[in-house]
């Protein structure tokens, strides 16, 4: 028969091997126990869960951390940016040291950093102490403390994601602004920032969504007073050593939806950036 | 003689030099001082007190446990992020970006979410919860459940550091092994191995530092019981609640150190992925 | 080997990458395979490899059916297009590869025999302990060429191999390859999209265009006798002109040029017109001659301006061509397609007066 069957051929072998394990891995490790968090609330009904999220305490939490997580970030942008133009642009004695300690948050456990923020910023600390002579601000045990804490977390996020794309900008479009007569802070704000802007909003986004999840670093800082200092994660614990299951869930599934709506509309908002520049 | 003359558009030194401090000043109130804080809590009285915090019985169990559980995380996320990594960066198949879409999803899950999933299943009155009573397994409180959640957090590690190098190396050279001759697992360890054997290293030990440093996932399936499931964050967050800070501090900066290892371990790792992607021996 | 590719036709989603290609290579032939990015050569080489499927037909090698066989039992050499060397092995250990992963694992010795051997071959016996990144670009082409003899193939497959060198080099490396497989006699074929490099290498060039192998045949017959426009338009250099066939005869109207002779229906045509076919006499006409590229000892190319439209012609080089002075433009000839696909040779009318 000249009419060859046909062959399916895959030029690099072990495809089902690999994807098998793979399934089998994110199956049972992520995609069922997430599942679990979908289902179990609707456990109290509808109403049940409505009005399990609609109690004073869990609203406040809920506004504390997702507050404060977007008051850190937004402080974090300049910071980063900050961070990130001096690694790429500018040469300095310990700029390598510099590019090692931004990992720092990355590296160091969370529990560590958020004993480590709460002895620095108490009121007897080496930065709680002068804070308060200078301007009367106490950190610690307050929400200022909580955002103080959630900066530390997220200033890599913005860093590492500005400084690549920081990097391959080059200098080539900002001398081009040069020839044709722009003054530097027009370069800067005609050419370098729109450039920038859908990196900082990538990391801006990564940020939050770290700060908003962020337990370890911010119940040390925090003073965990409830409807002022309580954050949602430890409104999770405090339900679950009460074996109010559901209840937990609940308010976990409303932190990973607040979550994706925030990722969903920072998405849009880059997409209008981009647009924008075309 | 005339000065050098600098381009016009170029920032005046003086504004370089300021932005160069400010970051600095940025960095170390932010980052630094906290690290220098630890240790200077945790050596507050003395070396001696400190070390004998570490070697006290509770916090040697502590140190143990979290051992143990790095020890059977790594290795499993390491095979299920290699073979993640094999399927999306040199295989074609429907449903891929949702595939990575789900390898990445741990990492915008708040760790007590992480936590909490494990007890909305294996807890008490979890789904398995009274199965698991009748058979007299213990998965939460006890140290199945302190793995499960640190692998669920330390998930993305491995196969988020591979796959990007192993798309960017495409699969010209796995292709050329196959008309050589070779079967896909002498490919796989003569060509596909060796060229990501860095970016694999890197990948394991920030698995492995996150999978010593998780809190707040091992927080919620842990119990707290001394000497039994209790990791070395855990340990430190009991004796700072007891207000034994200099315990507290001394354990924390065990565990900085491991952090700050990971970190030059890690830089050292790019440095010779850098130099060694010709494989100059 | 002999290789024999039988109505293979390959899709990718709704586009068709190969459609119904038969194609046989004889023992020891050296066929290139011609056409331009995206006519399928490379989906072909591919599926000869054994790193393509395909949706159906079938390839034999030396009659054995080859469907199903993965590309590591094949035996098959390919040098491929950036060469895909293994960039953390020596050139030594990139050639040995095929040695060492053989089912029966020859010695160390014998392993270091060949390798050493085929480096001789190719000529960069000095450089076995460098890593790909530390040759040029000449050498690592030679080091991927190493690595596939290295297996003994039946069949030896060129993916666009003198992409990445530079124009100097090309040539000579051209050659030397080419005295390569007079010398072993191995079975090879070149992917190509040079028109050049597959006429000057190959004993046949199969031409392709939108997944199928339009013509095949030696690069005086395509030249000569291009079996569809597209052939004529891609090979060698053509002036193509529309143009009406009245009688027998296809008229170049409005442009003034002598009309052809042809055996064809009538009809709107093309007629493709060769730089030898268009001559270009001195004398009052109404071509102006615009530029002189090249002169031999009788003859000089010379761009010609009729009417606005630049045709390439030849010149009798008795006296120097000048610029910018008016002449007389005649055809010795051309191919004419009329828009059925039929084909005739064109004949000038009357013989042409040499100026």
């Amino acid at each position: 028969m000249a009419c060859g069957r046909p062959s399916r051929v895959a030029p690099v072998p072990g495809l089902g091997l690999t994807l098998g394990l793979t399934l089998a891995w994110v199956g049972l490790v992520v995609v069922i126990p997430l599942a679990a968090l979908a289902i179990k609330p609707w456990e109290l009904g509808v109403a049940g869960v409505a009005q399990s999220l609609a109690e004073p305490r869990v609203l406040s939490a809920l506004a504390v951390s997702f507050g404060a997580a977007l008051a850190a970030s937004i402080i974090n942008l300049p910071l980063g940016l900050l961070l990130a133009w001096a690694l790429v642009r500018l040469d300095f004695p310990g700029r390598r040291v510099l590019d090692s300690v931004i990992d720092l948050p990355f590296a160091l456990p969370t529990a560590v950093a958020g004993i480590a923020l709460t002895a620095l910023f108490a009121p007897n600390g080496w930065l709680g102490v002068p804070l308060m002579a200078a301007f009367g601000w106490q950190i610690a045990y307050t929400r200022a403390g909580i955002a103080v804490a959630l900066m530390f977390v997220g200033l890599p996020f913005i860093v590492r994601t500005v400084e690549p794309v920081l990097r391959d900008m080059g200098k080539d479009a900002e001398e081009a602004a040069a020839t044709l007569g722009a003054i530097r802070p027009q370069t800067l704000g005609r050419v370098v920032l729109p450039t920038l802007a859908p990196a900082l909003l990538t990391g801006f986004g990564l940020a939050c969504a770290r700060a908003v999840g962020e337990y370890g670093s911010v119940i040390f800082i925090a003073g965990n007073l409830p409807m002022a200092t309580e954050i949602a994660p430890l409104l999770i614990v405090i339900r679950l050593e009460q074996f109010d299951y559901a209840g937990a869930a609940a308010v976990g599934l409303a932190m990973l939806c607040l979550s994706f709506t925030i990722l969903l509309g920072l998405n849009l908002l880059q997409r209008l950036v981009r647009r924008g520049r075309r | 003689m005339s000065a050098p003359v600098r381009p016009a558009h170029a920032d005046a030194p003086w504004a370089s030099a300021l932005l160069a401090g400010a970051a600095l000043l940025v960095a170390i109130v932010m980052l630094a001082l906290p690290l220098a804080a630890v240790f200077a809590e945790a050596l507050r009285r003395g070396l001696p007190v400190a070390i004998d915090a570490i070697m006290e019985e509770d916090a040697l169990a502590a140190i143990r446990l979290t051992l143990i559980i790095a020890a059977i995380t790594v290795p499993m996320n390491l095979m299920g992020g290699v073979a993640a990594a094999w399927a999306v960066a040199k295989c074609e198949f429907p449903g891929k970006r949702l595939l990575v879409t789900l390898i990445e999803l741990p990492f915008s899950v708040s760790p007590v979410i992480a936590g909490l999933i494990f007890v909305l299943i294996f807890g008490a009155k979890g789904w398995l919860g009274p199965w698991l009573q009748a058979h007299d397994i213990q998965v939460i409180f006890a140290v199945p459940g302190l793995v499960l959640a640190t692998v669920f957090v330390t998930f993305p590690f491995v196969a988020r550091t591979v796959i990007p190098l192993m798309q960017e190396q495409g699969r010209d050279e796995e292709e050329a092994a196959a008309t050589l001759g070779a079967s896909g697992p002498q490919t796989f360890w003569r060509v596909t191995l060796p060229n990501v054997k860095w970016a694999l290293l890197s990948g394991v030990l920030l698995c492995n530092a996150r999978a010593m440093g998780e809190f707040g996932a091992v927080s919620v399936v842990s119990g707290h019981i001394r000497g039994e499931t209790n990791t070395m964050p855990l340990h430190v967050e009991i004796l700072y609640n007891e207000y034994q800070f200099a315990g507290a501090f001394a354990v924390a900066a065990l565990l900085a150190l491991l952090g700050l290892v990971t970190l030059a371990a890690k830089t050292l790792l790019e440095h010779a992925a850098g130099r060694g992607a010709g494989g100059a021996a | 080997m002999s290789i024999e590719i039988r109505d293979v036709a390959r899709r990718f989603g709704s586009t068709a990458a190969l459609e119904g290609v038969s194609l046989t290579v004889a023992r020891g032939e050296f066929v290139a395979l011609l056409g331009p990015s995206g006519s399928g050569k490379t989906t072909l080489l591919r599926i000869l490899a054994g790193l393509e499927g395909t949706d159906s037909g079938t390839v034999r090698v030396d009659g054995e059916d080859m469907t199903g066989v993965p590309a590591r039992e094949r035996r098959i050499g390919v040098v491929f297009q950036q060469y895909a060397l293994f960039r953390h092995m020596t050139v030594f250990e990139n050639v040995a590869f095929g040695l060492r992963v053989r089912k029966r694992r020859p010695p160390e010795a014998e392993i270091a025999r060949r390798v050493r051997e085929l480096l001789a071959l190719v000529q960069i016996p000095e450089l076995e302990r460098r890593y790909p990144d530390q040759v040029s670009g000449g050498q690592r082409q030679r080091v991927a060429l190493a690595r596939a003899l290295a297996i003994e193939p039946r069949l030896l497959l060129l993916d666009e191999p003198f992409g990445a060198l530079d124009a100097l080099v090309r040539k000579d490396v051209r050659r030397w390859v080419r005295g390569l497989h007079d010398r072993l006699g191995i079975s090879t074929i070149l992917v190509t999209h040079d028109q050049e490099e597959a006429m000057e290498m190959a004993d046949r060039v199969a031409v392709m265009e939108r997944g199928r192998i339009v013509q095949c045949d030696t690069a005086e017959v395509l030249l000569r006798d291009p079996a569809t426009p597209f052939v004529a338009g891609f090979l060698g250099e053509a002036s193509r002109l529309d143009c009406q066939v009245r009688g027998g005869v296809a008229h170049f109207d409005p442009l003034p040029l002598p009309p052809l002779r042809v055996a064809l229906p009538d009809g709107e045509a093309q007629a493709f017109l060769r730089p030898e076919d268009i001559a270009v006499l001195a004398g009052t006409g109404q071509g102006i001659l615009r530029a002189v590229r090249n002169v031999t000892d009788d003859r000089a190319r010379v761009i010609v301006d009729l009417e606005g439209i630049l045709l390439d012609g030849t010149a009798a080089s008795g006296r120097a061509p000048q610029r910018n002075v008016p002449c007389r433009v005649a055809l010795r000839g051309g191919i004419v397609f009329a828009s059925n696909g039929q084909r005739a040779r064109g004949e000038p009318l009357a013989r042409i007066m040499a100026g």
